[in-house]
């Protein structure tokens, strides 16, 4: 086979698994804005805090993000409980964009915080046995990736289940459709809201964690995190959970290819220019309800 | 607007036009980043506060009279008062399009900021690449000596920048101030009320947010000739950055949305706390990156929840004064 | 003589739902018509197609001799409809007094002329003395009022009104109604009126228009309408005090 194509697709799968671990986070977020309405512009923030905390139990206590993954996840549970229980709840009946700033708010101290605590250097955590690939015929897919996008995809796996076969997450599932209706058929909203952000916050770490085997680790990182999961959740669809996947999947894709044909740099502006493209012309992304 | 309010206001009118002549080099400054900040704040208010509108990529537009206006400049030699109408120009074009994808294909909320990020940030990186104003590598202007001053091209002391910017500042408020007891004024409010009742009374409510659009994007605009030649050298990483846009929009948002004077007041407070943040950290002695915007942060964040409204309503009725 | 309103076999759907059906009417320049039927029948539906908020499905809508049913709620009421809604909606953050300049603003060439006919319309609708209050602490009937008041300062030649009176009490429900009459009286504009208020309907109609189920059943003079089999057998439940 041409090296050309092998290469194509090597970068096409490298793609696919990092899209894996985007695409959770973009879910995190999705199930957020689609169930509790938040616009968490602090999204990619907190998936920064939760790639340095399992940075700093790596280097200080050398927990591997593979086992630190379990506690930081039902660490930021919580925190996201509490964080839309008490500070959230009470924008809700404010107008749109007091809601929006108060998130910027939150965003840019959590920024700025790591970047006083951590500095501006970049770090990353290396596993030696993740430094070998995993050969599959001609391709050659890089073993921390593969084992990245398994247990995003594992944990996306169980937020579906959660969703389709619990009970609490059918209880949130029919606030998202009718919070009014839910309010009347006696369920306890504001708590399911706090759990579907906890929730939302556990998949930005899980995805956190992995994320940090993969890339380089820098404060300034968070913004452009939050940005690339408000590209996903809308070129993927809103409320789709589906489609949050879909899209990480596809802007993981699209970002190796535009990587390898243009400059690397060029990477994000064509995610913007996707993310206009499809405000303007099919607002409801991929696999989104009609708005 | 009583016989207080205009007393007071002509004392800080007098205030500020008088301060080259007793004040140093380091105030001098400070109070130029505060009629910076009070400039672009009025016109960021002017599409959040009249038009209800959230932007959070305004710094497109300063970015975009800069680098017009520089890149004239520099290549052509033509001097800013010339430039700056080309990047009026630009940026008007720049408003349009974001203001016509917005309205035309009701994109509103957190659908209309994310666009306008998306717009402020494909600008930075596409700047970064774009050779002929200098690309990442930055694009500089000639400065001549301290004391020369040359008006016509913008270059001279501190003081020549203050009283532009002064200038710039104080012709903002007063059109702003005449556009809100006007047609444009009502209208605005009208649609930021109550959009549909709006209609209903005539108003065309494409036309009139286009216009505000437009008007905010080529103030703005304006700030960022100033800048270009006040700092002499730009890149697309700074000038575009969201950080920029963040600092436009803080001054409204701590002073109050949708007032004459919030801007005013909230840019007061916004250098205050840039410079205390400055002092701090020089009197601890360490490097502490990110703690200006640390404390930019928690200041909004106190704001935000404890007076949304901003703090010059509750200042004009301490003050008796009317908002 | 054509009427100043015409509506010529209307009809609007929502997925599936006739909302309204071949609705056929008109209003003529100087006539104060009242829209009826049971809830759901499809009247505030019929206004919004009107106004331009919606547009129909099938049949035309004329206005002064022109074709509307295209235009948007704007340009409807530049070319000379003006229409309050169900639930009232006044600019909170301007004064009572500024609510009413912004539909002055309509027709007048300048700020000054918006608002003397902003004074002159509060004074018809008796609110001059709230003119600088914000519509927050108004009452529920001068808050009416209010919407009245601001759709009159456009200078409209037809005023549609929807539910002008609901949720008021007797006294403050006769003292509009006579306003109401006042106005079309004095303005000698066309009024179209969704009510469920018998006694003011009765009171102020010349006409009445029946809907049920999107379509028309009856219409006519008031005293003949009401006592129609098929309008009767709709109405149940409603208030049928004559």
């Amino acid at each position: 086979m041409p090296a050309d194509f092998i290469n194509l697709a090597n970068v096409t799968i490298s793609g696919v698994l990092t899209g894996l671990v985007y695409g959770l986070m973009a879910l995190g977020l999705s199930v957020i804005f689609g169930v509790a309405r938040v616009v968490n512009f602090a999204h990619g923030e907190m998936m920064t805090i939760a790639m340095y905390l399992a940075l700093i139990l790596f280097t200080s206590v050398n927990v591997n993000p593979f086992v630190a993954v379990l506690p930081v996840a039902i660490l930021f549970f919580f925190i996201g409980y509490f964080l839309q229980l008490n500070i959230i709840q009470p924008f809700i009946s404010r107008p749109e964009h007091a809601q929006f700033i108060l998130l910027l708010a939150v965003a840019i101290i959590m920024t700025n915080s790591t970047l006083i605590a951590f500095g501006p250097d970049a770090r990353s955590v290396t596993l030696d046995y993740l430094l070998e690939s995993v050969e599959a015929g001609p391709l050659l897919i890089d073993r921390g990736k593969l084992y990245a996008a398994l247990i995003a995809l594992g944990a996306a796996v169980g937020l579906f289940s959660f969703f389709r076969f619990s009970l609490t997450g059918t209880a949130i599932r029919a606030c998202a459709d009718n919070w009014l209706g839910a309010k009347v058929a006696g369920l306890n909203v504001q708590h399911l809201y706090a759990i579907t952000f906890g929730l939302g916050s556990a998949c930005v770490a899980v995805a956190g964690c992995m994320l940090v085997l993969l890339v380089e680790l820098t404060p300034a990182a968070g913004p452009a995190y939050t940005l690339l999961a408000f590209v996903i959740v809308i070129v993927g669809g809103l409320g789709s959970m589906n489609g949050a996947l879909a899209g990480g999947i596809l802007i993981g894709v699209a970002e190796g290819l535009a990587g390898l044909w243009l400059a690397p740099s060029a990477k994000s502006m064509f995610s913007f220019a996707l993310m206009i493209a499809v405000l303007v012309l099919r607002p409801r992304g991929l696999l989104g309800n009609k708005l | 607007m009583n016989r207080r309010g205009r007393s007071l206001l002509a004392l800080l009118g007098l205030l500020l036009l008088v301060l080259p002549s007793v004040a140093d080099n380091y105030v001098l400054s400070l109070a130029t980043l505060f009629l910076f900040f009070a400039y672009t704040g009025q016109a960021w208010n002017i599409l959040m506060g009249f038009a209800g509108q959230l932007s959070l990529g305004h710094a497109l537009y300063l970015g975009i009279g800069a680098y017009t206006s520089a890149a004239l400049f520099s290549h052509f030699g033509i001097g800013p008062w010339a430039g700056l109408w080309l990047a009026i120009a630009l940026s008007s074009l720049a408003g349009v399009i974001i203001g016509f994808l917005a309205l035309r294909f009701s994109i509103a909320g957190v659908y209309f900021a994310l666009l306008t990020i998306a717009f402020a940030e494909f600008a930075r990186i596409g700047f970064d690449h774009f050779t002929w104003v200098g690309g990442s590598g930055g694009l500089f202007l000639k400065v001549l000596q301290r004391e020369q001053i040359d008006l016509l091209n913008l270059r001279g002391t501190p003081t020549v920048f203050y009283y532009v910017i002064l200038t710039l500042a104080a012709v903002a408020f007063l059109a702003c101030s005449w556009l809100m007891q006007g047609r444009a004024g009502y209208y605005w409010q009208a649609i930021r009320e109550n959009e549909e009742a709006a209609q209903a009374l005539g108003i065309n409510v494409f036309r009139w947010k286009m216009l505000a659009v437009i008007i905010s994007a080529a103030m703005t605009s304006l700030a960022g000739v100033f800048q270009a030649f006040y700092y002499n050298n730009l890149f697309p990483e700074q000038v575009f950055n969201i950080a920029r846009s963040i600092e436009i929009i803080l001054g409204p948002i701590i002073g109050g949305i949708g007032t004459l004077f919030g801007p005013i007041v909230g840019a007061a407070v916004l250098t205050l706390l840039a410079d205390s943040a400055t002092e701090l950290v020089a009197a601890l002695g360490w490097d502490l990156p990110g703690l200006k915007q640390l404390i930019y942060g928690v200041a909004l964040f106190l704001i935000i929840v404890f007076l949304p409204h901003g703090i010059w309503p509750r200042l004009a009725r301490t003050l008796k004064v009317p908002q | 003589m054509t009427p100043l309103l015409t509506l010529h076999g209307v009809s609007k759907s929502f997925r599936g739902l006739r909302a309204v059906s071949n609705a056929s009417f008109g209003v003529e320049s100087n006539g104060l018509v009242a829209l009826m039927g049971p809830n759901g029948a499809g009247k505030t539906t019929l206004f919004n197609l009107i106004a331009g908020v919606l547009r129909p499905d099938g049949g035309e809508i004329y206005f002064d001799g022109k074709r509307i049913d295209a235009w948007r709620p704007d340009q409807v009421c530049a070319a000379g409809i003006a229409r309050t809604f169900q639930i009232v909606k006044p600019f909170a953050g301007l004064t009572v007094v500024d609510n009413v300049v912004v539909g002055a603003l309509q027709r007048a060439a300048n700020l000054k002329d918006a608002r003397t006919r902003a004074e002159a319309v509060l004074t018809t609708l008796g609110l001059s003395a709230k003119r600088d209050l914000p519509p927050q602490t108004l009452t529920l009937a001068e808050r009416k009022r209010l919407e009245i008041a601001r759709a009159l300062a456009t200078q409209p030649k037809l005023l549609l009104l929807d539910e002008a009176l609901a949720g008021l009490r007797p006294t403050e429900c006769d003292e509009l109604v006579a306003t109401m009459r006042d106005i079309h009286k004095r303005e000698g504009i066309a009024i179209l009126i969704i009510e469920h208020v018998m006694r003011a309907v009765m009171a102020l109609a010349h006409r009445v228009v029946v809907l049920h189920h999107g379509e028309v059943i009856a219409q006519g003079a008031p005293a003949e309408v009401v006592r129609d089999r098929a309008v009767i057998d709709s109405y149940l439940g409603e208030d049928a005090t004559l």
